[in-house]
């Protein structure tokens, strides 16, 4: 469904890990949301994770940045290990950015005010620097006009763009995206997946929770099945789609295609 | 096309001539079912057999300036009771060649909150000005400096003493009761049950109760010698009491945050303080404005409670006068002024909130 095809999805260029996941297991009271984990992402690498709706999807990204705790294995981002050290907490949520089904924008700052929050707090950036940063990746996203506006005021797909933004303004080398489309109104779908395509082209790290199968078959490097909070089956994009090893995996790609 | 298709229906639906206008008013609104109508003509009764009686006692036989023993002649209001009365009602017994101070520092408080009511003013530049001015209010009431004669707190009374209790009763309240909020919401459980034990001790007693405490059982507490200023333990019981219904509301706004707004701040690298103070609390605290004011409202008119501690608010300083022969058997009329300026402080307070709210209320 997306035209623009920004590169090949030939293996991320480099081979130096940014998240390893090793033996993960996460509980939810007696309930074992997440059962052996194991994940390996390249800098550069994009990933697609799928699957039904409950399988972990969400929680497994939100391990990556400490929205969840993990109870068992380990968890590596960019060479730190994620322990209840609030320091190391912090130091791996300036590096990975997020993006959410309900786009959870302030709604009581404007667009530039969203932007420019984390880098002023967080950062220590100038006020003044920070707000230029934020309008150059509001035009990256191509809504600069908006930033005086406050986040009610914006479309879905416009709110979802300047999560993007706002994410991207805290210069993180990872992005996660926990389904960022499905909130939003058909029509709405391509404006926001063009900006996660054209990010893409730019080497960005990313893991996306996503059923676009276009948006996967163009731009991930693997694509991941999760079922019961289980990693299925992994596969490049066209291996995955057009020859899916497991009878759960089919069953799947079976309901979202039809 | 599609134009002209509209005009030319709302041309064709105009309203029934009987739904407009004064009659169609009236038959809208009070006489719309018998049921109505019965109670409209019964509260036509009500106003025709009071109000005209109101008005001759309050304007046209009333004295507004007489002495006592006149009015007792007369037969409508003794408006004179004010005037003749009005430096005991308004400043107590402060020392009354120097009542000029405590006027002076009434109206430069009042300034002050008047300015600080503009949002484009909330600058560094206001904070001093609120630094400054509160230590000439402090001067002005205190004196013993510059040559101004000290005046004991004791002698203290009247609006003075009600605007002082008020505005930083509520002032002090506000914060901690947000305060309050937060340590209920905390996930350590010692300052959670702490919080908890004294928001639900301090909505189970009456602020009698606690303004009886304060100024009876708390300095038998104290070692002797030490004396804790009245005005000051009073102050403290308004603030602890306020307090605590602030907390209540203000968790009300808590609960009613997404976790999503959380989940993005945190995200983004924020900690739990910068989570609170720039993503929750101004969304939290803007919901809760009409709750909020309602609880400063009543915590105002409740300062009138420490004339049971002897304090000389400005409703003990009228009631004073009521009980001066003089004047005795006036109290409609001093009460009617007294809940005069009671109703412009609450009527100033609940104006500047619906405003603040439509302010705040664009970004959302
Ligand atoms: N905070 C939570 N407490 C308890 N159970 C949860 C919580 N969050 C998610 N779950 C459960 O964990 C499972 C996986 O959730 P999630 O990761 O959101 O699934 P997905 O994103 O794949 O749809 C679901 O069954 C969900 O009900
Ligand atoms: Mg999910």
């Amino acid at each position: 469904m997306n035209d623009k095809q920004p590169e090949t999805n030939e293996k991320a260029s480099s081979n130096e890990a940014i998240i390893e996941i090793i033996d993960m297991h996460k509980w939810f009271g007696e309930f074992h949301v997440l059962n052996n984990i194991n994940l390996t992402v390249q800098k550069q690498e994009r990933i697609v994770i799928c699957g039904p709706s409950g399988s972990g999807k969400s929680t497994l990204i939100r391990c990556i940045n400490r929205l969840e705790e993990h109870q068992r294995g380990r968890i590596i981002v960019d060479g730190i290990e994620l322990t209840n050290d609030i320091k190391n907490i912090e130091k791996i949520r300036m590096e990975v950015g997020m993006v959410f089904q309900h786009f959870n924008l302030f709604p009581h700052l404007t667009i530039v005010e969203n932007l420019a929050l984390g880098p002023i707090w967080v950062r220590k950036v100038p006020k003044k620097e920070a707000e230029e940063t934020a309008m150059h990746y509001l035009e990256k996203v191509h809504i600069a006009e908006q930033a005086k506006k406050y986040p009610g005021q914006l479309s879905g797909g416009q709110q979802q763009r300047v999560a993007i933004a706002r994410s991207l303004c805290m210069k993180p080398n990872v992005m996660l995206f926990d389904e960022p489309t499905s909130a939003l109104d058909p029509e709405m779908v391509k404006e926001v997946l063009d900006v996660m395509i054209s990010l893409a082209s730019e080497g960005m790290t990313m893991i996306v929770v996503s059923h676009e199968m276009g948006f996967a078959k163009s731009v991930a490097h693997r694509v991941l099945f999760m079922d019961f909070g289980r990693i299925v089956e992994e596969n490049t994009p066209v291996e995955f789609f057009e020859n899916p090893q497991h009878e759960r995996t089919k069953l799947f790609l079976s309901q979202i295609l039809h | 096309m599609n134009e002209d298709y509209r005009t030319t229906e709302s041309e064709k639906l105009k309203p029934p001539v009987t739904s407009v206008g004064v009659i169609g008013w009236l038959k809208g609104n009070l006489f719309n079912s018998w049921f109505n109508s019965v109670l409209t003509i019964v509260t036509l009764y009500f106003l025709w057999i009071t109000v005209p009686s109101f008005i001759r006692w309050a304007f046209v036989d009333s004295l507004w300036i007489s002495t006592g023993a006149e009015c007792h002649q007369a037969g409508g209001a003794c408006w004179s009771i004010i005037p003749a009365n009005i430096r005991f009602i308004l400043f107590g017994f402060f020392p009354y060649e120097s009542q000029w101070r405590p006027l002076l520092a009434m109206i430069l408080l009042v300034g002050l909150l008047y300015y600080s009511q503009n949002r484009n003013h909330w600058k560094k530049s206001l904070a001093y000005a609120w630094i400054l001015g509160l230590f000439i209010m402090g001067l002005l009431m205190k004196g013993g400096l510059f040559g101004l004669d000290s005046v004991e707190s004791t002698q203290w009374g009247g609006l003075p003493l009600t605007l002082l209790l008020s505005v930083f009763g509520l002032t002090a309240a506000y914060p901690l009761g947000v305060v309050l909020a937060l340590g209920r919401q905390s996930k350590m459980p010692a300052i959670k049950t702490v919080c908890v034990i004294y928001i639900e001790l301090i909505r189970g007693v009456p602020l009698i109760t606690l303004l009886f405490m304060s100024s009876v059982v708390f300095p038998l507490f104290l070692p002797e010698g030490i004396t804790v200023n009245k005005i000051l333990r009073a102050q403290a019981a308004i603030i602890l009491f306020t307090a605590a219904y602030i907390a209540e509301v203000v968790r009300g706004g808590l609960q009613g945050m997404s976790k999503g707004q959380y989940e993005a701040a945190e995200s983004l690298g924020l900690n739990y303080h910068q989570t609170m103070r720039l993503v929750i609390l101004p969304q939290a605290l803007k919901i809760v404005i009409p709750p909020t004011v309602s609880i400063l409202i009543s915590a105002f008119k409740d300062t009138s409670l420490v004339v049971i501690i002897a304090l000389y608010d400005i409703l003990k300083t009228t009631q004073s006068v009521l009980s001066d022969p003089k004047w005795m058997g006036f109290s409609a009329e001093a009460y009617i002024f007294i809940a005069l300026i009671y109703f412009v402080c609450c009527f100033s307070m609940s104006n500047y909130s619906r405003r603040l709210e439509k302010e705040l209320d664009r970004s959302l």
